[in-house]
């Protein structure tokens, strides 16, 4: 019998080794933990069928070169406690959006120095100059802040500067 | 040619993805300035990403087929596998668009090139999001978020450039001249989208078309441009004949899989 809730508070432990504040959990990318069966009947010799953890998840960008890194250290937590045997399963659809990220999450990001994604807005569809209502700045929380390029220092965060304390920041941005 | 047209189709999308991909990455080190250098590399990175999910897909599909296993067999493996796929293909087995595989030019060329396909691709993926295949729906649903930022960073800057110097509208105007006859190509189907499309698979691009000319033209007016009549187009590259610039291309991605089959990191 699989402890789906320990695996979820062991997964707590995982970070996105982009942006290491954040855990697996809190960026919204595991949609499920549950319980595979492996061996059994086809295997030799009569052995039981095992259970072991299946973990679902989902990339946040297609090209997300953390994604191969975050499915290794979930394999690492969860073998140095016990877990020999790990499924993970990788679903596309839903696509992640960054309305998954927990607001435990959002707080981490700021606290970290990296704004946190706004709730949706018109910025995720295609329209011609279109930006962000207003991008609070992480450091002094002012406003008065300027999009200098929509693609950052990864796939997922653009940048920004701040006019009122002239620090640039990274933007996690709405996707 | 393989026998199964959906394996023909997800490779034909595998590859535009990676040839464009691959071409944005030229420009890795060499932007005009960091943070368009920067944008460009992750727009390279997206579409790398989605070809990777698309070989994957085309990929299993050659190993479970019955007519087409042992098709494209990755070295070691014998297996087809998306990196075998990628590298150890040639240039009549790649069926992209021959607007992606032309060489990068200047900043204009390259601007202009990813915003002809990203218009399409944007329309495409949302068409695709919606059709009969379960896998290809998902990869497109999860693409097409990606693309609305590659597509309103390239409209953009197709309205700085036409709008900017004199110097950046002729450069612009050539960059006009040399890709406009490859755009037509996106809607011109192959043979096996035309099987594709009536099985409610592949997207139908006739009805593509009016979406990419609108935004074509709203863009191209506000850039001060102006749209050209469609006149001769070149076709080819779906169905494996392509342009000189694939060869050099391939010659470079390849070389290191070629010289070494099967090596890792």
């Amino acid at each position: 019998m699989v402890d789906t809730k320990r695996i979820w508070s062991l997964l707590e432990q995982v970070n996105d080794p982009e942006v290491p504040v954040l855990s697996v959990v809190d960026l919204g990318i595991i949609r499920d933990v549950k319980e595979a069966w492996v061996g059994g009947a086809a295997v030799q010799g009569g052995s039981q069928p095992e259970s072991i953890p299946e973990i679902v998840l989902t990339p946040t960008y297609s090209g997300c070169p953390a994604m191969d890194a975050i499915r290794m250290n979930i394999r690492m937590v969860l073998l140095s406690n016990g877990y020999r045997d790990v499924r993970l399963t990788t679903v596309l659809a839903p696509a992640w959006t960054t309305e998954w990220m927990s607001e435990k999450g959002k707080d981490k990001l700021k606290a970290y120095g990296i704004a946190p994604p706004l709730p949706m807005q018109q910025v995720c569809h295609p329209g011609l100059f279109v930006r962000e209502e207003a991008v609070a700045c992480p450091h002094c929380n002012s406003y008065h802040t300027t999009l200098i390029s929509e693609f950052g220092s990864t796939a997922c965060k653009s940048l920004y500067r701040c006019e009122d304390c002239g620090e640039p920041f990274d933007y996690f941005k709405c996707h | 040619m393989t026998k199964d047209p959906l394996i023909d189709y997800t490779l034909h999308l595998a590859d535009n993805a990676l040839v464009l991909g691959h071409r944005n990455s030229e420009w890795t080190g060499h932007g005009p300035i960091l943070e368009q250098d920067i944008a460009l590399s992750n727009i390279a990175l997206d579409q790398i990403g989605q070809a990777r999910y698309l070989y994957q897909y085309a990929a299993g599909l050659i190993n479970s087929s019955t007519t087409d296993r042992g098709a494209y067999p990755a070295p070691r493996t014998g297996e087809a596998t998306e990196d075998g796929l990628a590298y150890h293909r040639d240039g009549w087995d790649f069926k992209n668009c021959l607007l992606v595989e032309q060489d990068n030019g200047d900043w204009a060329k390259t601007i202009l090139r990813q915003f002809f396909f990203s218009a399409y691709q944007y329309f495409f993926y949302q068409q695709l999001a919606g059709r009969k295949d379960g896998e290809l729906a998902a990869i497109a649903e999860k693409s097409y978020k990606e693309v609305s930022y590659h597509l309103r960073w390239s409209s953009e800057w197709v309205i700085r450039l036409g709008d900017g110097t004199e110097e950046s509208h002729r450069r612009m105007n050539d960059a006009l001249d040399q890709l406009w006859r490859l755009t037509g190509e996106l809607y011109t189907p192959s043979s096996y989208e035309k099987m594709l499309v009536a099985e409610g698979i592949a997207v139908d691009l006739t009805a593509l078309q009016p979406l990419w000319e609108q935004r074509i033209a709203d863009v191209f007016r506000q850039a001060g441009l102006t749209v050209p009549a469609l006149g001769w187009q070149q076709t080819g590259g779906k169905e494996g004949k392509h342009t000189e610039h694939l060869g050099y291309l391939l010659a470079e991605m390849q070389f290191l899989q070629r010289a070494y089959p099967g090596n890792e990191w």
